[in-house]
């Protein structure tokens, strides 16, 4: 089992599954950052990009559409779009009415939010679990070794790009633009932030809608990945990603990335040699771990406490 | 952030609800009017299944959020909902005539009822237990239900294992998540209370896991079955009557005792540190309060409850399986915690019977209750923030002594 082949073959995989962590898990750092509340529905939020994304495939297979580029540039615009409303229309309802609530407050409407959610999308779509023929179907071998072949599907490939870019595109936001400096000064004091003249509810929305489109990524990538969603997928994925976001350090988007791809590795080394049963516990005991040594996590920084 | 439009054009109601709707549409449309269906192994789309009732539901609830027009009118009403203003002789007009409530029951009630009264006391102990933990001490524990389960599977295994009778196996269902509780928040209570939530979810995941994946021990997905019901000197084990009986009793007697442990740990100075270090933590430290010393505490006794509750349902159900105890069943308790206004135990029991009861009650339209459940939950905590009963009444006032006058 020790052999090269096989254990790189299971990193590229790991690396895959860490990618998809890390796409949510930026939608939680990023809330987190600026409200300073863990968005609990969030895990829901890619369970229904992941149906838009179903939706759209099938919707394009039936308008006739054959071309493969065209089918995946569909999906992910169509998810993309909508998930986002789905972030606004979230944080409306559920968040903004209660920005001077107790602490706990958000948290129960963000738990009423994923059943919500959960119940809507089983009674629209029905309960059975939904399952889709591999799109793009295409492996490369990148190279032998010992007689095993280490390849690297098309679909990774898309997903390595797509990650990539969507990374790239919110660091770019969130450090060059006016909005992002908005949103950096919202998450380091919120009331000055509204003394100095910016739209705080409109930040928070906008941010929401990012993080929304980053789960949307990965709801379209789960869609070509693996094929298979269910309504009630959106739990444990979402679980996983906060782990990853609080991981790498909450708060910072190159820690949400480096926590899922870690948690990923982790993951899928872990199946690989130990067997499926216990990768959650390997998963949630790295994360017990990780968060005794270093409290803020591997890339953030200590908080000071506020009087 | 310019936008386009004249801001008093965008501030006015009807842009709003336009807005609003604009919203609502894009949001349903895929999902009201497109549904992938299955036809002979290839999928495609059934365009049009129209479903109005789901329409209007959501249109209520949309505009009960207030996202329609300013909610503020009606949020006010919320808020000044009299909060179970009564007086102490009323209190105890209610308490009296509660208690006997509670103890004739079992005598004019059929046996579903009287089962579903047993499980509404089992829940309500265990939210009292949570209370202690999320309302006391302002520890957010989304792994209590890792307890619970602990708990129940002690005394299942126990008695089915090795015949141990249910009071000897009792205190070891305290014992064990007790340890367990202490072993987890030793290391992670001095940490933010935000880490804590998410190391408890792990850890109730962790759990779940191991009673799934250890099938030699545990009976796996399988769980575990015949498990002996308890007896109390001979009595409750001659007929289904009588065992439900013992079963009610025993879940009021422990839902009592819960509900005085509560009451004493409130005035004890555990309990005053309690609430100090949920208000400031800071301040609470400076003053004096040993905090990583008065978290594990509340950890571990509101731990210790939780497993005795589970080691009772283990008992009523006579069955248990990691089924029981997923992560919906923690956000159920902490629903009807923080429902219940966040350390009041009549609050907590009044949310707990709704939770518990109500889905029970409304079974005749079943695939929407819990559709209903998370848009009641959300709007509850739109409209009164602080759950039913908000008042936050100091639990030490000063008392002058006798002729001095108060001022």
């Amino acid at each position: 089992m020790l052999e090269l082949g096989y254990f790189l073959q299971q990193c590229l995989n790991g690396l895959s599954l860490g990618m998809l962590y890390g796409l949510i898990a930026l939608g939680y750092t990023m809330v987190y950052g600026i409200v300073g509340m863990i968005n609990f529905a969030h895990g829901e939020i890619f369970m229904i990009s992941a149906f838009l994304a179903f939706l759209a495939f099938v919707g394009l297979q039936d308008a006739g559409v054959m071309s493969i580029t065209l089918c995946v540039l569909g999906m992910f615009l169509f998810s993309m779009a909508i998930t986002a409303v789905y972030g606004y229309a979230l944080e409306a309802v559920a968040y903004k009415p209660l920005r001077s609530a107790p602490r706990l407050a958000p948290l129960i409407t963000a738990i009423g939010m994923s059943i919500l959610f959960q119940n809507f999308v089983q009674l629209t779509q029905g309960a059975q679990v939904k399952a889709l023929p591999p799109l793009l179907t295409g492996t490369n071998v990148l190279g032998m070794f010992d007689h095993f072949a280490v390849t690297l599907s098309d679909t990774q490939i898309v997903l390595f790009i797509s990650t990539v870019v969507t990374a790239v595109v919110l660091y770019a936001v969130i450090h060059k633009t006016p909005l992002g400096r908005a949103q950096r000064a919202c998450a380091q004091d919120a009331k000055m932030a509204s003394l100095l003249g910016i739209s705080v509810n409109r930040v928070i929305a906008i941010t929401f809608m990012m993080g929304a489109v980053g789960a949307a990524v990965a709801g379209v990538m789960v869609t070509l990945y693996y094929g298979v969603l269910d309504f009630y997928m959106g739990f444990l994925v979402g679980m996983k990603a906060f782990t990853a976001a609080v991981l790498g350090g909450i708060g910072s988007l190159e820690g949400a990335l480096l926590g899922g791809v870690l948690l990923g590795l982790i993951e899928t080394l872990w199946s690989a040699y130990f067997g499926a049963d216990y990768k959650n516990v390997a998963a949630f005991g790295v994360l017990i771990f990780v968060l005794m040594v270093r409290p803020s996590g591997l890339l953030g920084r200590p908080t000071l406490e506020k009087v | 952030m310019r936008s386009f439009l004249p801001p008093r054009l965008l501030a006015s109601p009807c842009a709003k609800i336009l807005g609003w709707t604009l919203v609502a549409a894009v949001l349903f449309f895929p999902f009201f009017v497109l549904q992938a269906v299955d036809q002979n192994g290839v999928m495609s789309l059934a365009a049009f299944t129209y479903r109005p009732y789901l329409l209007a539901v959501f249109g209520v609830f949309l505009a009960l959020c207030g996202v329609f027009f300013l909610p503020a009118p009606l949020r006010a009403l919320g808020q000044s909902c009299p909060d179970f203003a009564v007086s102490d002789v009323q209190k105890k007009g209610l308490q009296v005539l509660l208690v006997v409530g509670l103890l004739i029951l079992p005598l004019v009630s059929n046996r579903a009822e009287l089962d579903l009264a047993t499980v509404v006391l089992l829940s309500i102990a265990l939210a009292w237990g949570m209370t202690i933990v999320v309302g006391y001490a302002g520890l957010l524990d989304l792994g209590y239900i890792a307890f619970y389960a602990v708990g129940a599977y002690a005394y299942a295994l126990l008695s089915t294992g090795y015949g141990v009778s249910f009071w000897a196996a009792l205190p070891l269902c305290a014992l064990l998540p007790a340890v367990l509780a202490f072993l987890v928040g030793f290391p992670i209570l001095r940490l933010r209370g935000d880490y804590f939530a998410i190391v408890t979810l792990g850890f109730a995941e962790i759990v779940r896991t191991l009673l799934i994946n250890a099938q030699s021990i545990t009976g796996g997905p399988n769980g575990v079955a015949e498990i002996p019901r308890p007896t109390l000197f001979g009595w409750g084990a001659a007929d289904l009557d009588e065992r439900m009986m013992m079963l009610y009793v025993l879940a009021l007697a422990w839902a009592a005792v819960v509900y005085g442990l509560m009451r004493r740990l409130r005035v004890l100075p555990l309990g005053r540190a309690w609430e100090a270090l949920r208000e400031d933590e800071i301040a609470a430290r400076s003053l004096g309060v040993n905090v990583h010393r008065m978290k594990l505490s509340a950890h571990v006794i509101g731990a210790m409850i939780a497993g005795i509750c589970g080691a009772f349902f283990a008992a009523k159900q006579g069955f248990v399986s990691p089924e029981s105890f997923t992560f919906l069943d923690t956000a159920f308790l902490l629903a009807m915690v923080v429902l219940g206004g966040m350390g009041s135990p009549w609050g907590v029991a009044l949310a707990a019977i709704l939770i518990v009861a109500l889905p029970e009650v409304s079974r005749s339209f079943a695939d929407y209750r819990m559709l209903f459940f998370g848009m009641v939950m959300v709007l509850v905590m739109i409209f009164r923030p602080g759950g039913f009963a908000t008042a936050r009444r100091p639990s030490v006032l000063y008392k002058p002594a006798s002729g001095e006058q108060p001022s």
